[in-house]
């Protein structure tokens, strides 16, 4: 494709988006960020969820490993 | 310590100076690519998230922390762009001109949005950062983790379906 076939779609497409390039950012966003860090902390990773659920389901297919499992604890 | 070594030793202190520092740039960055306020917000702050989480992984040595964010803010816009365009069409609130669009410019730029809407994120972020905003090539290549000769071959692949989607529509360029 050639440079003036690029440069006619150039010309349509920024006449219609214009560039962004005065945009500012008009608030500080580290209040949010902060929010953000604390809600992750809290939240419990998927693999957790998984183990616990794979244990329970062990302990009720086999419920004779439970005091095996006691004894062991 | 330099502030760089502080933030990859976990401090939270120095993590809260580069997000000083960076935000507004991080921020103007994603607005070229997703050109919604709100939306570029909230990239921004996933955007230092994804940085704080591999804050590790970053080597101070190489020192280069806007383009890491750079790199980084691209990805989770692309992310954004590929959910999104199962839901809605392409955002877009910035004023399309000096003076509001009318009649068959609004039309036009309503064929524009939705052309595109069609192409792929990874195609329409670099149709966006290489045609509207015209960032260097090497920029694209380095924000996308990418060679400069795919951006152009993305470029060109992204002009031909943008073409052919509008004159489909009856918009010839």
């Amino acid at each position: 494709m050639k440079e003036p076939q690029i440069d006619d779609l150039k010309k349509l497409l920024k006449d219609s988006l214009p560039p962004a390039h005065g945009v500012e950012l008009q608030r500080d966003l580290w209040p949010a960020m902060l929010q953000r860090l604390d809600q992750r902390t809290l939240r419990v990773p998927w693999w957790d969820w998984a183990l616990l659920a794979t244990l329970t389901a062990a302990l009720c297919i086999f419920p004779g490993i439970i005091p095996a499992l006691l004894y062991h604890l | 310590m330099e502030l760089l070594e502080r933030f990859a030793a976990g401090d939270v202190d120095a993590f809260e100076s580069l997000f000083r520092q960076h935000q507004g740039e991080v921020y103007r960055w994603l607005m070229r690519i997703v050109r919604n306020t709100a939306v570029a917000e909230d990239l921004t702050v996933e955007t230092f998230w994804r940085m704080h989480r591999a804050h590790a992984r970053f080597d101070p040595a190489r020192g280069n922390c806007g383009a890491w964010l750079r790199r980084i803010a691209t990805n989770a816009a692309i992310d954004h762009l590929r959910h999104a365009r199962r839901e809605v069409p392409l955002p877009d609130d910035l004023p399309a001109t000096a003076q509001q669009p009318h009649g068959e410019q609004l039309e036009l730029r309503r064929e524009i949005l939705r052309a595109m809407n069609n192409l792929s994120p990874r195609v329409r972020a670099v149709v966006l950062l290489a045609l509207v905003e015209e960032e260097p090539y090497q920029r694209i290549a380095e924000a996308l983790g990418i060679s400069e000769s795919a951006v152009k071959l993305r470029v060109f692949r992204g002009v031909r379906i943008l073409r052919k989607t509008l004159s489909e529509a009856g918009v010839h360029p």
